[in-house]
């Protein structure tokens, strides 16, 4: 007996569900009782980091610092005048960069003087023309790829200044050309130098598992205490965000390049640097190029987040119009967000494909075609700025900037399609939503919260063990045992309660869909197109839709989780069952299999790690988007976390609450990584 | 067609053995000179090793977590002279040339290179020696992908401070030199596996090294485009002349090549010799399994089956070298009615070879009868 069970895993897990059960029925709901609730051990842990931040930025280290306001030395913590010097660095760029797309005189003043400026009117910058910036976008995506690219970023960048939202677009960009650039030099940095050491490698990679999983708002909150509110404080909260998948790739892009190749380059006579910046680097530039195509997105992923403390921008405004609950504007204002995430992300994938020509004898003008052909663009652009001077007297210059509310705007035809939407499938869609918290949500939720902390151990470290033995199973445990330790076990409940629900069926979907698709070369091909696309919108943007239909409810994010969490799912199906090889499908064929038979006996087992992996992605997507879920109002572990946010003494529960989520998603990882990685091993494939 | 072509081929060949001859008489000083050398992979390599006391057995060594790749090998490489380490997959063959070249580090023992040795350089002289001595050619090619052909080739130049217009220069040479005239500016991605070889080759001469190192640089080929190279590299060596260290697990290139080849076994070096004396006198029953299926005319020379000189015999005035292999000339003889006179270097008639003696070593027989004749060949090579 005990021997099939050692064998069966299937057994064991008939075993652990029966034990669950009787644990779950049995054990009383009562204070004080260990087996239903762990005592909040670690309750203090927040104040706790409360007081060395505080101790870090006022009192650690005091040097002395020349105050030219008052003319002589003053006591300071060199941790706040490390932070202030970075805060003043990254807003100076911001600004550099916004006032060249919008004028401005805080980078001349930072040269001068105010009293300077005020007295030189003349050295005020104008600002760039929209003609001129939209002609110089459409020109670099003609340069990097051709007319396609040139034609989609005209119509984007023209879409963003017709319908008025040129100001703040600029604003957003301006801040993610400063974050990005920034985010790839230190991801490219530590990327480099984790494949040089090894020491640094497995110091780095437990601290980018956490960085990928930590909730969004939880960067916000230390970010805000060291370095306070405004533009660079949101570069600076996305710097940190965006940083950790490029130095993944960059890491995985260098050890891809063929031994022989760095042994090519050392015989060649290549000193260290010269075989890092000649060999190695150009030889893993496409992964590096996709881990600034990552960065890229993460920044836009961030904009309506890091608007949260301060940055402006579209994020901003819709922020506001979602509060105001302005609906239509808000789909405007998302659409010019997506526009400029899939512009950023069309250009930065063009530049990694593209391959550096070399011709010998280019001509003076061939070579610098390109910047000739801006300096035309920029003086026609002048030129019809001054153009629009003379026609538009009223004081808007139509051809300079559009100013913010003087677009064309479809708001009010988009709040008539939600009206009109309310009215029409009111009593459906009441109903639904009705039935679905009434019915489903609400008992759910209840179930999870009616789960005694003892089971709730046994059910995941008994999944640890059977998939991954006494290891995983630790492993596991200790994850669990940090939240069950706080004083937020019944919000992480709810966090889970909504990710569940949503994994499960973002993954049924996911994997539905990818199965279906997966059976004919043209609809793979669609389908991954669409996750493409829909990957680039930044999470926040699913909001927007189900809150025109459903309101403020669990309904809404729950549906905004799913739409968002399927895209992985369905995406790792796919791909798991086409990489299948042809030949094992032909064996197949030859055996004598049907269709059915193939797909059940030959192309699922072998691409079940895939999808493992898919659902392993499902769940971090559901996670980020269960605590973005916040913003429209949820009461779980995000709630807390927003709510931080605002309080003075916010930083310890902000940190402590963001790793509460972060360990939800690695304890699911462990496991799923788990199995994958031996079933990829049991079928010997990579 | 086909006959014309392997001449060729071998009588650059010819030149080689000319040269050899004087080589293997050890007068010189070598080039490369091996004495000892351990690479033993794993984390504590360094205490197993020493307290093992210089006994490596690779079972024993394998139990504390360490892989035996190169297991005491010692040996010389003379100057001209092209030596062929030859193993299959996991013999240490690889290992073996990047300890020399190092591109690893060899866990005990000495390298010396023009008597200079080489473990004990800095990391600054050892970039110093790659640049002035050494060039290498890789089995996957091994270009970067991000530059031309013509940069791919004036890299060594260029990472060593060559002006841009010179290295162009050198490059454009070299270019010419592996007939790539025309593809200057393509990428790797647009060549084929021959063409890309080709620019791998002239890479690893650009800088003209004395040594040079080959690592199966035609294995990943089409076995025609593998003879074509094989040709290629003859005829390259025939002008270039440098030291070369070649490895291959392909039993038939090594013959066609070597001076002189080493058969790796386990890391440890079997035997090294001659191509003929290998096949002669195989040292170990690993290595006669591989010169089994040798066809013994495509090794031995004309030397193996000359008669000395008997002056009742009647003798044409057709003259063949000793140094031939006997297949290249093997019409020659077997349609003469008289036998051939055998001249050596300096074209002195030392023998003569007759059409039976030649048909016994193809068509059966021939073990026992070239087995006697090649007794007294066995001092040249060295045996391990």
């Amino acid at each position: 007996m005990m021997a099939t069970l050692r064998e069966n895993k299937f057994l064991q897990l008939v075993l652990l569900i029966v034990v669950f059960l009787l644990m779950y029925t049995f054990i009383p709901a009562t204070e004080g009782n260990w087996l239903w609730r762990l005592p909040p051990l670690l309750q203090q842990l927040p104040v706790v980091i409360n007081n060395s931040v505080d101790y870090l930025m006022f009192d650690w280290w005091l040097i002395d610092v020349y105050d030219p306001e008052f003319e002589e030395y003053e006591e300071k913590p060199l941790m706040r005048q490390v932070t202030r010097s970075i805060s003043d660095a990254v807003l100076f760029l911001i600004e550099l960069i916004r006032e060249i797309m919008l004028g401005g005189v805080k980078t001349i003043v930072a040269f001068s003087s105010w009293d300077w400026a005020t007295a030189n009117q003349w050295a005020r910058f104008p600002g760039l023309p929209w003609t001129v910036v939209t002609g110089g976008v459409i020109l670099l995506g003609y340069a990097l790829s051709g007319i396609g690219l040139a034609l989609f970023v005209g119509f984007a960048f023209t879409y963003i200044a017709i319908f008025g939202q040129w100001e703040p677009s600029m604003q957003t960009l301006s801040f993610v050309l400063v974050a990005a650039p920034i985010a790839i030099l230190i991801g490219l940095l530590l990327g480099v130098w984790s494949y040089r050491s090894k020491t640094v490698e497995n110091v780095l990679n437990p601290l980018l598992n956490i960085a990928q999983i930590m909730p969004h708002f939880s960067y916000l909150i230390p970010v805000m205490v060291f370095f306070g509110i405004g533009d660079h404080a949101g570069a600076i909260a996305t710097i940190i965000f965006a940083t950790p998948p490029m130095v993944r790739l960059t890491n995985l892009g260098l050890k891809k390049v063929p031994a022989e190749v760095g042994e090519a380059g050392l015989m060649s006579g290549c000193t260290n640097w010269q075989l890092m910046r000649r060999v190695l680097i150009p030889s893993a530039r496409r992964d590096i190029l996709l881990g600034v195509n990552q960065v890229i997105m993460q920044c836009l992923a961030m904009v309506v987040i890091a608007s949260l403390i301060g940055a402006k921008g579209l994020g901003n405004d819709l922020l506001i119009a979602l509060n105001r609950l302005r609906i239509g504007l808000a789909l405007e204002i998302g659409v010019c967000i997506v526009l400029i995430a899939i512009v950023l992300d069309r250009l930065s994938l063009a530049w990694a494909n593209k391959q550096t020509d070399y011709f010998a004898d280019q001509s003076f003008k061939e070579r610098h075609k390109h910047t000739i052909w801006f300096v035309g663009i920029a003086a026609a652009g002048i030129a019809l700025a001054g153009v629009g001077q003379m026609i538009f007297k009223d004081g808007f210059n139509y051809l300079f900037l559009i100013p913010h509310n003087k677009g064309i705007t479809t708001e009010p035809f988009w709040q008539a399609g939600v009206d009109w939407m309310w009215e029409t499938f009111f009593y459906t869609l009441k109903g639904f939503n009705e039935w679905l918290i009434v019915d489903v949500l609400i008992p759910v939720k209840k179930a999870f919260l009616a789960m005694p902390v003892a089971a709730t151990f046994t059910l995941a470290m008994g999944v640890g063990f059977i998939v991954g033995g006494i290891r995983s199973a630790l492993i596991v445990g200790g994850y669990l045992l940090f939240i069950a330790l706080t004083e937020w076990w019944d919000r992480a409940l709810i966090t889970s309660y909504l990710m569940t629900m949503a994994v499960l069926i973002s993954g049924f979907i996911g994997i539905v869909v990818g199965t279906l698709c997966a059976q004919n070369a043209t609809a793979t091909r669609i389908l991954l197109a669409w996750c493409d696309t829909f990957q680039t919108f930044p999470s926040f943007i699913y909001l927007i839709p189900v809150m025109m239909l459903f309101g403020v409810t669990d309904t809404s994010v729950l549906i905004a989780i799913v739409v968002y969490a399927t895209i992985p799912a369905a995406r790792y199906t796919v791909i798991g069952l086409r990489s299948v090889p042809e030949e094992l499908h032909d064996a197949g064929s030859m055996s004598g299999v049907n269709r059915l038979q193939r797909l059940t006996s030959i192309e699922l087992p072998l691409s079940f790690p895939h999808m493992a992996l898919g659902i392993n992605q499902t769940v971090v997507f559901a996670l980020a988007m269960v605590i973005i879920g916040a913003l429209i109002g949820t009461d779980d572990l995000g709630q807390l976390i927003l709510g931080s946010l605002s309080d003075r003494q916010g930083v310890g529960n902000g940190l402590v609450l963001g790793f509460c989520v972060a360990f939800i998603g690695l304890a699911i990882d462990q496991i799923l990584r788990t199995w994958a990685n031996q079933r990829k091993a049991a079928l010997g494939i990579d | 067609m086909h006959q014309r072509f392997n001449h060729a081929g071998l009588s650059s060949n010819l030149v080689n053995y000319a040269f050899m001859s004087s080589t293997t008489s050890n007068t010189q000083d070598p080039t490369i000179r091996c004495d000892g050398v351990y690479k033993i992979f794993g984390d504590n390599a360094d205490q197993i090793l020493k307290s093992s006391g210089g006994a490596v057995d690779a079972e024993k060594f394998k139990e504390q977590g360490c892989i035996v790749g190169v297991n005491d090998a010692s040996f010389e490489v003379y100057p001209g002279e092209l030596l062929i380490i030859m193993g299959l997959s996991g013999s240490g063959k690889s290992t073996l040339l990047r300890c020399i070249s190092r591109l690893t580090q060899a866990t005990a023992g000495n390298i010396y290179i023009d008597g200079e040795d080489i473990l004990s350089l800095n990391n600054k002289k050892l970039i110093e020696l790659r640049r002035s001595k050494m060039g290498m050619v890789f089995q996957s090619f091994a270009l970067l992908p991000h530059k031309t052909v013509l940069e791919n080739i004036a890299f060594p130049l260029q990472v060593k401070g060559v002006s841009t217009k010179k290295s162009i220069e050198r490059a454009s040479e070299m270019i010419e030199l592996v007939s790539l005239s025309g593809r200057e500016n393509y990428f790797p991605r647009e060549l084929s596996g021959g063409q890309q070889q080709r620019v791998g080759i002239a890479r690893s001469l650009a800088i003209e090294p004395d040594i040079w190192f080959l690592d199966e640089p035609f294995s990943a080929l089409d076995p025609l485009i593998r003879k074509e190279m094989q040709d290629e590299f003859l005829r390259l060596q025939g002008v270039l002349s440098k030291t070369i260290l070649f490895v291959t697990h392909d039993f038939d290139e090594a013959l066609r090549l070597a001076d002189r080849i080493a058969i790796m076994k386990d890391g440890i070096i079997e035997q090294l010799d001659t191509p003929a004396n290998i096949v002669l006198n195989p040292a170990s029953e690993y290595v006669r399994k591989f010169t089994a299926e040798v066809p013994r005319e495509k090794v031995l020379k004309i030397e193996t089956v000359m008669e000395p000189l008997n002056s009742s015999d009647e003798i044409s005035d057709l003259k063949i070298s000793k140094d031939a292999i006997i297949e290249t000339v093997a019409e020659s003889v077997l349609s003469s009615d008289k036998p051939l006179s055998v001249i050596n270097e300096s074209g002195e008639i030392v023998g003569s070879v007759r059409a039976s003696k030649v048909i016994s070593l193809l068509f059966g027989g021939a073990s026992q009868a070239t087995a006697e004749q090649s007794v007294g060949q066995g001092e040249a090579g060295q045996t391990l």
